[in-house]
């Protein structure tokens, strides 16, 4: 049977402990040309995409902004447009919030960037609702939880409608006779439902890709439902081998009652990496990155998110408080996305415990291990071996490759990584395609 | 006395402002919603010394008709965001200001804000905008979240219309600034001996509360390298004014002759003065539309022409000039001691009459002292010379 082919990304570190921003080596997160290092750093390794987060308000911890991780990014959609002036082939992913924003403006954006991209774009759907961002926009803090995946849902469909409003031949800009175009009523939509009710013509004729291609990173059941209906990748965060077969079974195994198969919908997990000479030497230098990641301030910050409460006064080096978390809405932590996977925080207080009694921890100690990321830690062989092996199992489809440094922590595995993926037949020895579509394999939509 | 320079922009839009201009045999037509065909008109507007290109946008599909969409097949229809358009063109060109148009009436201020501060940054300090006002019916069913009845200029409902849309306008620019001075300067400290990656006492909630939005930030993009990117507007009449007076760095004007002009930036400097800003500087550029060829028949032969394709007259808000670079430079110039500190053109016709602007018009100025012949300075505000603005948060009381 012939070996699938991985698919590989970059995600330009966003603000969380994972970039270590003290090191010497890190760069600027705003400035362009660290944008344009990072991105040209993946086209040269013939990854499939640049992914970029987003995040609407600045994060808060006890009531003030939080200032322990890198703060301050750059709008989405106007650095990915720029980046597509310095790269050729990378497709250029981005993350868009359904909830503060409009269904005619995001459409309107998106044919924009693909038309510009020559068809690289793509639109990682998220869904946040939170009356803390919602202070930044017209509509404030509107959405109760359970109707964030219908508006995202619904959402999504219309912004299908508008970019299907044009099917792609209309412009003839014929100067003999003078017909620009040959339907008068080119672009007319009409959406109407509980959220959306606008009509009219869309602005911008079809694009290069048809659509954006659509990824989506919610985790819930209805995240994968989402996912399973509308998306083509997800950016999921099972990215150990066991807990990934068990992702991907689940979400591939939701695609035929949608009539879809599994190529349509591919599963790559964020994913960091730490290369040695030899896997000794990658392991000493993860802890050591791993270490820098989480200070003793960052550790009891961490602590914080799931106790829910202020933790200053406790010794990072110390061990965990005997006294259990507040249960009920998070107000430590704001604009994080993270304090929603620890739905049950005395059983994830009960777990860390015993960890911590198991193994002598200190909360430091603890939060080192019990934070981390899924990583790739080894020699270059091992690496590109393991990598392998998770998507040859089933895994994955491929990971989003998150480095520790700003600009240049793509280069380890660009330069050695990716030379072993090519011999071994799974990974491309240059672009077969010019669009996004054509990178991962995906059909143009009709 | 010697002459004093002026500045000069032209605006972009599809293949030019005559609505028969993508019919000409050197028009790009198919090439519109391409990167490289704004590349290639931005790249020669550079050639050319310019202060800054504008790019015209829209929420809506193109229409001939003022109100109301219409149903031609005969004319451009189609087009990309501006401001992704200035954004593309950016790391491709060095001094050029960009100045993409935006819709302030149904979009989010705080979007905005950080996609101008963010081209500020791709540009390496070149970004602007021109603020538009949307009162079309039909623009706003594409956003569904209020209705704005059907309108036109002889209706008694237009005032208090564009009087409510002009004032979401104004605390609409406020909010710009304000989140582009949310950060100071130095917030970003990187101090490994705290761990703390800014200083978030330089990091400032603008808590703006207006009739139409509130916002609380700090923006999530860093102060841009201007500090202040350029803001300017498209004007009129008395209310347009005012926000050109109150909020703007650049006010685009329409006169009619160089009386008309020394009026026009009579009422904007008194709603400057009015506002509070008579020591800041506000640019009032005159917009004209140009046909331009060698000899004066030949352009109005070429303008007749497109008339006839497009079957009327064409017809704009701005004086239309049809002559040589060298009449049109006559005309500049008696404008500019009307009072105007600088021209917007705007090309009839796409590439010929920015080219006939770049290697016609400028050449011609040059040799009359009336415009640089090199560029003096990196960033938009430094051609425009404008300082770098303090921020409105920094000062002593500030102080961590």
């Amino acid at each position: 049977m012939a070996q699938k082919q991985i698919h590989l990304a970059a995600h330009f570190p966003g603000v969380n402990n994972t970039t270590v921003w003290s090191d010497p080596a890190a760069g600027s997160h705003i400035e362009f040309r660290s944008f344009a290092r990072f991105a040209q750093a993946a086209e040269r390794g013939k990854f499939d995409f640049l992914f970029l987060a987003e995040g609407l308000r600045l994060r808060e911890q006890n009531g003030q902004i939080y200032d322990l991780d890198v703060v301050g990014r750059p709008d989405t959609f106007t650095v990915l447009a720029a980046l597509a002036a310095v790269t050729e082939k990378l497709g250029l992913t981005g993350t868009i919030n359904s909830t503060f924003n409009e269904p005619y403006e995001v459409a309107r954006q998106f044919a924009s960037l693909d038309h510009l991209t020559d068809g690289r774009a793509a639109w990682n759907v998220v869904t946040s609702w939170d009356a803390f961002t919602g202070e930044n926009f017209r509509r404030g803090g509107f959405l109760a939880q359970d109707q964030r995946y219908e508006r995202a849902r619904t959402f999504l469909q219309t912004t299908f409608e508008l970019f299907d409003s044009w099917r792609g031949d209309e412009v003839v800009a014929d100067q003999e006779n003078g017909t620009f175009l040959a339907d008068a009523n080119a672009g007319a939509f009409r959406h109407s439902d509980e959220h959306f009710d606008i009509a009219g013509r869309f602005g911008v004729p079809r694009s290069p890709q048809g659509r954006p291609v659509i990824f989506q990173a919610g985790d819930s059941d209805e995240g994968r439902e989402f996912a399973a209906s509308s998306a083509d990748v997800i950016f999921s965060r099972h990215s150990t081998r066991e807990a990934g077969q068990a992702f991907f079974a689940d979400v591939k195994g939701r695609l035929p009652k949608y009539g879809r198969t599994a190529e349509q919908l591919l599963i790559m997990p964020a994913a960091t990496f730490v290369i040695g000479d030899t896997d000794a030497e990658a392991a000493e230098l993860a802890h050591e990155v791993r270490r820098q990641q989480v200070s003793g301030q960052t550790a009891i910050r961490s602590l914080e998110q799931v106790w829910n409460r202020d933790l200053s006064d406790l010794d990072p080096d110390g061990p965990l408080p005997q006294f259990d978390p507040v249960v009920g809405e998070n107000h430590v932590a704001q604009g994080r996305a993270s304090v929603r996977m620890h739905k049950d925080p005395l059983a994830t207080a009960a777990t860390w415990r015993a960890l911590a009694e198991a193994k002598q921890l200190s909360i430091r100690e603890l939060m080192v291990e019990v934070t981390a990321r899924q990583s790739f830690v080894g020699s270059p062989a091992t690496v590109a071996a393991t990598i392998d092996d998770f998507v040859q199992s089933d895994a994955a489809d491929g990971f989003v490759l998150v480095p520790h440094i700003t600009p240049s922590g793509l280069d380890p595995f660009v330069d050695r990584v990716v030379p072993l993926l090519q011999e071994r037949g799974v990974f491309r020895a240059d672009y077969a395609g010019t669009t996004l579509r054509d990178h991962l394999g995906l059909a143009f939509p009709g | 006395m010697s002459a004093t320079p002026f500045h000069l922009a032209v605006a972009l839009d599809g293949a030019g402002w005559h609505p028969a201009a993508w019919r000409e045999p050197d028009a790009r037509p198919r090439d519109l919603l391409t990167a490289q065909y704004w590349l290639d008109l931005v790249r020669e507007s550079e050639r050319g010394l310019l202060d800054l290109v504008t790019i015209e946008d829209g929420l809506a599909l193109q229409s001939a008709d003022p109100y109301r969409p219409d149903e031609r097949t005969d004319q451009v229809r189609g087009r990309l965001d501006a401001v992704l358009i200035a954004s593309r063109v950016a790391p491709r060109t060095e001094h050029i200001g960009l100045v993409p148009t935006a819709v302030v009436t149904h979009t989010e201020p705080f979007h905005l804000s950080k996609a101008i501060a963010t081209l500020d940054y791709v540009s390496s300090g070149r970004a602007g905008v021109q603020v538009r006002v949307s009162l079309k019916e039909h623009e706003a069913k594409l956003f569904g979240r209020r209705t704005i009845p059907p309108v036109t200029p002889a209706d008694p409902a237009v005032g208090p219309l564009i009087a409510d849309a002009f004032a979401e306008a104004t605390d609409y620019v406020e909010v710009l600034r304000r989140l582009w001075d949310s950060w100071e300067d130095d917030a970003e400290i990187r101090d490994v001996a705290t761990g703390r990656f800014v200083n978030r006492a330089k990091l400032h909630y603008i808590d703006f509360e207006g009739a139409h939005f509130s916002v609380r930030g700090p923006s999530i993009t860093p102060r841009p390298p201007q500090g202040q990117p350029i803001v300017s507007a498209l004007a009129h009449q008395a209310v347009p004014f005012e926000l050109v007076g109150s909020s703007a760095d650049i006010g685009w004007v329409t006169p009619r002759d160089a009386a008309h002009a020394e009026e026009i930036v009579a009422e904007i400097r008194c709603a400057q003065t009015s506002a509070g800003r008579e020591e800041e500087t506000v640019h009032v550029f005159g917009d004209l539309v140009v046909f331009l060829d060698e000899d004066a028949h030949t352009a109005q032969a070429r303008k007749a022409r497109l008339d006839d394709l497009s079957g009327e007259e064409y017809r704009s808000d701005a004086t239309v000039f049809t002559g040589t670079p060298a009449g049109l430079a006559d005309l500049l110039a008696e404008w500019q001691d009307a009072g105007l500190t600088g021209f917007r053109l705007r090309p009839g016709a796409l590439p010929h009459d920015l080219t006939a602007i770049t290697r016609g018009l400028v050449p011609e100025l040059q040799a009359r002292g009336l415009f640089r012949t090199a560029y003096e300075a990196d960033t938009l505000r430094g051609l425009l010379g404008l300082p770098r603005p303090a921020n409105r948060y920094a000062g002593p009381t500030a102080a961590a």
